[in-house]
């Protein structure tokens, strides 16, 4: 009877497992051979929630526009990984089951940094919107000059790096005399922020800028500013630059309102969306200066398909998945990729039309853009600032 | 099989728990070599290999020992720091790969032991929600220590800085560990066959640890400490045992979790991980090991099961704790399946009277 009893619990053991692995298997639907099947991984649950979803969007707008003119047809298939790594690679090994070609992803650089090594070990194209860590496309060198990963070749960014972005603010700066006194206030547990601040205060420093406060926060303390606020007040900091999120940037501008301190505020693309945050007053954000590729107002077309199907005002993130799925469309034209060509062949073959000097692609976040081998995109920066309720190109 | 007659229960139900986890992984192993094991499942195979260890030696603090700790993701951090500066580190000499990753899990371990030896000083002296609040506070410690840690290598050995990668001074060198960054670049070296040889070796220790007479102290102190003082047993000494195993365990596990991954953040490792892995051992059953492995399994790999439904999937897997939570309280519940097991028990019987 006992041995009956424990041959039953290995048996069941067995089954369990077993069931497990079928449902893995055997679960969710696969891709179709006749469309191209692109993959895409971001955050739509958790705290960046808001990039996740304008990316599933606004890719999917380009999807429709691009099946409807017949011939060549994409499927798109969007997973979520709440912004971790961990549940990135999970989302990642989901999207080869149902039999991805090309990822467009991820969205938020530090999921990004797992995903590319797999999917440059696996041989899939990856063309990330909105993913700016260089960790990401990896063989480029630190502010310090050291370099920690080495380059996976068939990585592509479609955004600016986060150490161009702070190079791109501070010549911006520099060039239209926006202060005289900056102060500076900074993430300090964040990836993206620290990457910015990092090189702006290098470029900064060789501009002359004269930067006066610098102050940090971190994740957990993202919820009073009013001593890094003061410190910059104190310091007569006429801007403050804000290498930062739009969450903490609401309240950061709630509290200098409260405290009577109007310097202009300058961030870089995290800041767009903040319009879109409920309950924030956006008369604070009036005269709000960021760094951004893509100004609604100047894209009606796209804009009004956006607010249609969605209800929102599309930020930065809409319009470089947007571009994204046009450039990968744009490639496989080119490259003869058809729904039955095997992921690793297409990526050879995309890798080759990206870094063709001659392949270029015009798209929202701007015109002309081109590719390196290094996995750089070459387009001009653009600022964007909020008046009357909208963004405004600068 | 007389022997196996002979052994008492708790024998018997540990060996099940042996072969419930070596069942699982041969027929994982065997479906793998077959090719019929999808992308997804073959990914979740070492996290959940590591979760499962952090579950188990959450167990031995929280089941066991009976202390609330809120802040086991920290000694996780703790190990899979190290682990990978361990690992950065031997690269030039240890070209053998398992060896370094068996080197940095003992390191990791016994770093994590020592972080456990440091905080159980203080924070065993307290009892209840205190201790909660000091392990929880730990926790985000051991974060924000990491979150300004740069550690960089290069020929010369490895730099150490707490201001910014560029105070490294590094010669064409490397930063393994980059501040809030984390850790970028980190060779993947962990296997599922390691994993599992890491669980059953957690589980040969968590398991004697609990049937031995240290264990059988452990409990006392748990159950009534005067009690246990009375009859000459030393709480803090027995305390510290089950704190700084859970500890060693945890840092294993988290060298297992980081060399799955090119890139690590201290940020994995919050608050939230912690209630995660306690969640796994309240719901697999308080000092239940048995439980606590198959609770991780199948809290682990349902939100991935769900992924097909992706809209739905979180409000499930959250019903599912709410429902899993609400019928192992419920007295009616309980009462339900004894009765059931009870009839099946009967019909057995009759069953096996026929038989014979």
């Amino acid at each position: 009877m006992k041995n009956m009893k424990k041959i039953l619990c290995a048996a069941l053991a067995v089954a369990m497992t077993a069931t497990c692995a079928v449902l893995f298997t055997g679960c969710g639907a696969k891709a179709s051979p006749d469309k191209i099947s692109i993959g895409g991984i971001g955050p739509i649950t958790g705290d960046v929630a808001i990039y996740g979803t304008a990316v599933k969007n606004g890719a999917q707008i380009a999807v429709d526009e691009i099946n409807a003119l017949g011939g060549l047809q994409i499927e798109l298939n969007f997973q979520d990984d709440v912004n971790d790594a961990e549940k990135g690679v999970n989302a990642y090994n989901n999207l080869m089951d149902w039999g991805m070609q090309i990822l467009m992803g991820t969205v938020t650089s530090t999921p990004s940094v797992s995903v590319s090594s797999e999917a440059n070990e696996d041989r899939v194209f990856m063309l990330t919107p909105s993913a700016s860590s260089t960790d990401v496309i990896g063989g480029f060198p630190d502010a310090a000059g050291n370099v920690n990963i080495a380059r996976k070749d068939n990585v592509f960014q479609l955004c600016f790096t986060d150490p161009n972005q702070g190079i791109g603010a501070a010549q911006y700066i520099a060039d239209r005399k926006l202060g005289e006194k900056i102060a500076v206030i900074y993430n300090s547990s964040d990836v993206y922020s620290t990457g910015i601040y990092d090189m702006f205060m290098v470029t900064a420093a060789d501009l002359g800028l004269n930067i006066v406060s610098v102050t940090s926060f971190t994740n957990e303390t993202a919820t009073d500013f009013n001593v890094q606020l003061n410190e910059a007040k104190n310091a007569g900091a006429d801007l403050v630059f804000l290498p930062i999120y739009y969450t903490p940037a609401t309240l950061m501008l709630k509290q200098a309102d409260a405290m009577g301190y109007e310097p202009s505020f300058l961030g870089v693309d995290g800041m767009d969306g903040i319009l879109t945050v409920e309950g924030f007053d956006t008369s604070l954000a009036e005269g709000l200066m960021f760094m951004t590729p893509f100004a609604s107002a100047e894209h009606p077309d796209f804009t009004n398909k956006y607010v249609a199907a969605h209800g929102v005002e599309p930020n930065q993130f809409a319009a470089d998945a947007y571009d994204c799925i046009y450039a990968i469309y744009e490639a496989c034209k080119i490259a003869g990729i058809d729904g039955s060509t095997p992921a690793a062949e297409a990526c050879e073959k995309l890798i080759a039309v990206f870094t063709d000097p001659e392949f270029s692609v015009d798209g929202l976040t701007g015109a002309g853009m081109q590719w390196t081998a290094d996995g750089l995109v070459s387009k001009i920066p653009q600022a964007v600032v909020i008046k009357d309720g909208k963004y405004i190109g600068m | 099989m007389k022997k196996w007659k002979n052994l008492s229960s708790k024998t018997r139900s540990d060996f099940l728990t042996y072969t419930m986890v070596i069942v699982a992984f041969i027929v994982l192993r065997v479906l793998s070599a077959f090719g019929m094991l999808s992308n997804s499942l073959t990914g979740l195979l070492v996290p959940l290999c590591a979760y499962i260890i952090m579950a188990v030696s959450l167990n031995l603090t929280v089941g066991v020992l009976g202390e609330l700790s809120l802040g086991h993701a920290g000694f996780m951090s703790v190990g899979a720091f190290s682990g990978v500066i361990a690992c950065a580190g031997m690269e030039s000499f240890i070209p053998n790969p398992i060896l370094r990753l068996v080197i940095a899990v003992v390191i990791g371990g016994i770093l994590a032991g020592i972080t456990g030896f440091l905080i159980g000083i203080p924070v065993l002296r307290l009892r209840g929600d205190y201790l909660a609040i000091v392990t929880l506070a730990f926790g985000e410690i051991i974060k924000n220590i990491i979150n300004c840690l740069y550690i960089g290598i290069d020929g010369s050995g490895l730099h150490f800085s707490l201001i910014s990668s560029a105070d490294l001074a590094l010669e064409n060198g490397r930063v393994v560990i980059n501040g809030p960054v984390g850790a970028v670049g980190v060779q993947k070296l962990s296997t599922f066959t390691f994993g599992f040889v890491l669980v059953m070796l957690t589980l040969i220790v968590v398991l004697n640890l609990k049937r031995s007479r240290t264990g059988r102290a452990i409990m006392a102190v748990r159950d009534n400490r005067i009690a246990a003082e009375s009859v000459g047993i030393s709480i803090t000494k027995y305390k510290m045992i089950a704190f700084i195993t859970s500890a060693v365990m945890a840092g294993a596990a988290g060298v297992l979790f980081a060399m799955n991954y090119t890139s690590l953040t201290s940020s994995k490792f919050d608050f939230n991980q912690s209630i995660l892995i306690l969640v796994f051992v309240v719901l697999g059953g308080l000092g239940n090991i048995r439980g606590s492995i198959i609770a991780t399994v199948i809290l682990y790999l349902l939100p991935e099961i769900l992924r097909p439904i992706q809209d739905y999937r979180m409000l499930i897997y959250s019903i599912v704790l709410i429902v899993v939570m609400l019928t192992t309280n419920s007295e009616k519940a309980k009462l339900f399946i004894e009765k059931q097991k009870a009839k099946l028990k009967e019909k057995k019987e009759k069953g096996g009277a026929k038989g014979e």
